[in-house]
């Protein structure tokens, strides 16, 4: 067992952990964060995408020593102070970019990665970016519309209802 | 009621609140202070004889708490087959079997011969690696046709691999081979529809409880219907009483058919929740999923058609070898039958089918119902030969469609393969399609594509499907073991506010927004006070659950009856407070009105009355104001649509890329058309994902091949583009209070045939003769067409 530390959605946490304990694990079943899911447990659905230090990491292929020191957020921390829903997340709302939300939380954390690096994509651009992140729900449009509509940009030509 | 709420209205999902922001609670979400871990010992060989089973090593590691075999199981019955199939000989199926854990033999890699409950999981995981097993190998049984011939059998005990030998209309079958022997043109087509693995992003969880002191038992599970998964477990596998078994499917993450039925991991943690007195929790990883949960598809299949001289459709004649797998799921008797026979007319005006069915058992995993259950296979078998056939004749495949559509005059129409058709217009969605696809700019595409070297192709598909599943007498007849009504409870609370009681789960469909909005526009109230309950079977007076695009049609239609009752009393108890007669008050926006008078009560004034009985006639109104409501469908419902797509084929490696996807659907009256349209878009995904990139493999040793994200391609974004999805053209349902048809499995249905008729348009567009290549389209499946063209 070593002790960790890391800050998660601004609050410092300290635990104990086994070595092979995966990030994931950690936030999952020691802090009680469930909003991160393990839909493939080797790193290709993207559904336990957090951030972290301010970059997208699936956190089932990370073990939480590695976290230590690190500013982890998780999809938990992605709401505006006030509760209410982050730009982002009302787009995903608005468009319908979610059905079963399972999926969704990876799908949130990788969006804003894409929009803090490249914060007017193309649709061609947002779809490349999400070759890690599988939905088996939407077939991507309304993902991919809502991205582009949190992007500023105006989907109202793409699609009709 | 104001159109930015009610039926009608694309309403925002009030659900979708908790799942953007992490709140959702999904199965592997629950912890308990008590909790043990399950972890299974599975089969890594196709079909073996268990010699022995040696638990003791296992039983003395650090944490575990308990280890189970088959022989634990003996006692208890298997899981049953949902619908009794007969041969066409008269003979009633084959049923083996199927444990909770495999018992004298495995039959399929993943096959669970043992499990074992620990403190931890990485406890449970190192017991299951020394449990000593020995299982002595026999031969793989794979392939559908080598299985009927051999004689290795996967059930000993039925001296066959044969589950049945299927035949519809078997009076038919006559007038078809004549109608075939005697025709102008017969168009032949023998094809594969690929096996998948249906991957809902949550893999399969369940939870077992058990509390000593009312011997109750509590089931936590990633279910589509946990009534069902109740009814199974109490009725035909473990005996708990019904009343003593609380199954709850909370937040689920996907289902797409997977998690319709009863798997032997949900009997398990309930038997070890009693044995060790602990909360028990098993959650499989992704290779468990592709290993255990219930594939789709899976058809071998010919499919014959005739014609007269001017392409006038004499005869359909399917003969299917259907792979079931090892063990029979709960509707995989129902699959390749009864939803896929029964719709081998398709949208014409044919007057003969015959098809032949032949279930086969494999050591595979079993097969059962994937979105759409039999109808993708129908509408993927006929739309591939029709445009085979028009090529043949040389005719426009869309002209020939029309040429043999069933016209809007003809309803209701009995099809050749027995259902009676309540409604549609296949030309008005035709006509729709072309419109919304720019066909006319179609050759100044192609023209394009060819200045660049590449190849596009224009695919176009009809097709028709029965959902709303289903009338309880119709799939009685035909074999089914339970109804198919479903049932709705509304409670008006004393405060005005509603709990509605569902038997349908909603996995992503929208229910606790969709509902709502139907119940808020028949009170004249604000959707927002009402709010749904599902999943719980402790909650709900009963349900059938999730499939069968049968929510809305079957579900829905309870949830207004139930509603229509309460409006029946609400006015008797508005008539007592207005001291005046029941016939004489009027209901409309949410107020009770004498006729005539302005004397009204409001619809919270009444309930809030329904609780406070002060002088109520006790003889004429009971105190409260609670309806329970089961609906059972008249008829199946008949959702159609044309379906159209262009594609570009890279000649140099056989790649394909989907550049337009049009759907126009008849899903009838529409109460949410964000919804629905994206329901459509999610199974234009898995559709196409069938057609260009899914297929589930099997060595000849029976490993799975793709049993890993690595290996099974799953659409990812880049493989799809924007969709063009209008739903316009809709008919009214005539035998339902909402005209709805249902909308889910639509995409899935429609769009595989519609792929592969583009790429073999755009094959044959650049000279090559390709008539046919099998599903996934992959590069190499395309490019070795081509050059063997």
């Amino acid at each position: 067992m070593a002790k960790v530390t890391m800050t998660i959605n601004g609050r410092s946490v300290t635990r104990d952990v086994a070595g092979e304990t995966l990030l994931s694990s950690l936030l999952r079943d020691d802090i009680g964060l469930t909003g991160t899911h393990v839909g493939c447990d080797t790193s290709q659905c993207g559904a336990c995408t957090v951030h972290v230090n301010g970059t997208s990491v699936k956190s089932c292929t990370m073990f939480a020593a590695e976290a230590d020191g690190a500013e982890v957020t998780t999809i938990e921390g992605m709401a505006n102070a006030d509760g209410s829903l982050s730009v982002i997340q009302a787009a995903f709302q608005e468009h319908h970019g979610l059905q079963c939300g399972f999926c969704t939380p990876g799908m949130v954390m990788t969006a804003s990665n894409l929009l803090k690096e490249n914060p007017k994509p193309t649709e061609g651009e947002v779809r490349a970016y999400l070759e890690g992140n599988i939905c088996r729900c939407t077939g991507y449009h309304n993902i991919v519309k809502a991205i582009l509509a949190a992007s500023g940009q105006d989907v109202s030509a793409i699609a009709a209802e | 009621m104001p159109k930015d709420t009610g039926i009608g209205a694309s309403t925002r999902r009030r659900e979708d609140v908790r799942f953007l922001k992490g709140k959702g609670e999904y199965t592997d979400d629950i912890s308990a202070r008590d909790l043990a871990h399950a972890v299974f010992a599975r089969s890594t060989m196709a079909h073996g004889r268990i010699v022995s089973i040696d638990t003791s090593a296992a039983e003395a590691m650090p944490g575990v708490l308990a280890v189970f075999t088959g022989e634990d199981f003996v006692e208890v019955g298997g899981n049953p087959a949902g619908w009794l199939i007969n041969s066409r000989d008269g003979t009633p199926m084959k049923e083996p079997k199927r444990p909770v854990l495999a018992h004298g033999k495995v039959r399929h890699v993943g096959d669970a011969y043992a499990a074992v409950i620990a403190e931890t999981k990485q406890q449970a995981m190192d017991a299951v690696e020394a449990i000593e097993a020995e299982i002595e190998e026999l031969p793989a049984i794979i392939d559908v046709k080598a299985a009927l011939s051999g004689d290795t059998f996967v059930h000993d005990e039925i001296e066959t691999n044969q589950c049945f030998d299927w035949g519809w209309i078997e009076d038919n079958r006559a007038a078809t081979d004549a109608a075939i022997k005697g025709a102008a043109h017969v168009t032949t087509l023998e094809l594969v529809n690929n096996r998948l693995v249906p991957n809902a992003m949550e893999p399969r969880s369940s939870i077992g409880a058990y509390k000593e002191s009312g011997d109750e038992y509590t089931l936590h599970t990633t279910s589509q219907n946990p009534h069902l998964t109740r009814l199974l477990i109490s009725a035909f596998v473990m005996g708990i009483p019904e009343n003593k078994l609380t199954v709850i499917a909370p937040d689920v993450g996907g289902g797409f058919g997977s998690k319709i039925y009863h798997y032997g991991e949900e009997a398990l943690v309930l038997a070890a929740a009693k044995r060790t007195g602990r909360t028990v929790k098993w959650t499989a990883d992704r290779t468990e999923a592709f290993l255990t949960d219930a594939h789709g598809r899976d058809h071998v299949t010919k499919i014959e058609l005739a014609t007269d001289a001017d392409g006038k459709f004499l005869a359909f004649r399917t003969e299917t070898y259907a792979n079931v797998g090892a063990y029979l799921s709960n509707f995989a008797t129902a699959t390749p039958t009864f939803l896929h026979g029964t719709l081998m007319a398709g949208n014409y005006t044919v007057p003969n089918v015959y098809v032949n069915v032949k279930a086969v058992f494999t050591n595979t995993a079993p097969v059962d119902a994937y979105r759409g259950a039999g109808r993708p296979e129908a509408t993927y078998s006929l739309e591939r030969v029709i445009d085979k056939c028009a090529r043949e004749l040389g005719m426009d495949p869309i002209e020939l469609r029309r040429k043999n559509f069933v016209k809007p005059d003809m309803y209701p129409y009995a099809s050749a393969a027995g259902l009676e058709y309540d409604s549609g217009n296949y030309d008005a969605l035709m006509d729709q399609m072309l419109k919304v696809c720019d066909r006319d700019g179609f050759e100044a595409r192609r023209k394009d594509s060819e200045a660049r070297g590449m190849l596009r192709g224009f695919g176009v598909n009809a097709y028709i499907e029965a959902c709303g599943i289903a009338p309880s007498n119709l799939v009685g007849q035909l074999g089914s073991r339970v109804g198919l009504y479903d049932a709705a409870t509304v409670r008006v609370n004393a405060t005005g506010n509603l709990s509605v009681m569902v038997g349908a789960h909603s996995h992503g469909q929208g229910h606790e927004t969709v509902f709502p909005q139907v119940v808020g526009e028949m009170l004249g109230i604000d959707p927002q006070s009402i709010d749904i309950v599902h999943g719980d079977t402790s909650k709900i007076p009963f349900g059938m659950g999730t499939y069968g695009s049968r929510s809305l049609a079957v579900c829905g239609s309870a949830v207004v009856r139930a509603t229509e009752k309460i409006i029946n009393k609400a006015k008797k108890i508005a008539a007592h407070m207005m001291e005046a007669s029941d016939s004489d008050i009027e209901f409309k926006d949410g107020q009770f009105t004498v006729a005539g008078t302005d004397k009204s009560v409001s619809f919270g004034e009444v309930a809030l009355k329904a609780y406070i009985p002060h002088n109520f006639p006790l003889e004429d109104i009971e105190p409260g104001l609670e309806e329970t409501a089961f609906y059972d469908p008249a008829n199946f419902t008949y959702p159609s649509g044309a379906y159209c797509c262009e594609v570009e084929v890279d000649p140099e490696t056989g790649k394909v890329r989907v550049d337009r996807f049009a759907a126009v659907d008849d899903f009838g009256n529409v109460m949410n058309p964000m919804i629905v349209t994206g329901q459509v878009h999610g199974g234009l995904g898995q559709g196409i994902g069938q057609a260009l990139l899914e297929g589930c493999k099997y060595d000849e040793d029976g490993q799975l091949l793709s049993a890993s994200y690595m290996d099974y391609t799953m659409p990812r974004a880049d493989d799809l583009p924007f969709f063009t999805v209008d739903h316009s053209q809709g008919t009214a349902c005539t035998h339902n209070p909402l005209g709805v048809k249902g909308c889910g499995e639509a995409g899935a249905i429609g769009s595989p045939p519609t792929i592969v008729n583009a790429v073999i348009d755009a094959l044959q567009s650049g000279g090559k003769n390709v008539t046919h290549i099998d599903m996934p389209l992959t590069p190499h499946a395309v490019w070795t067409a081509m050059t063997n063209a």
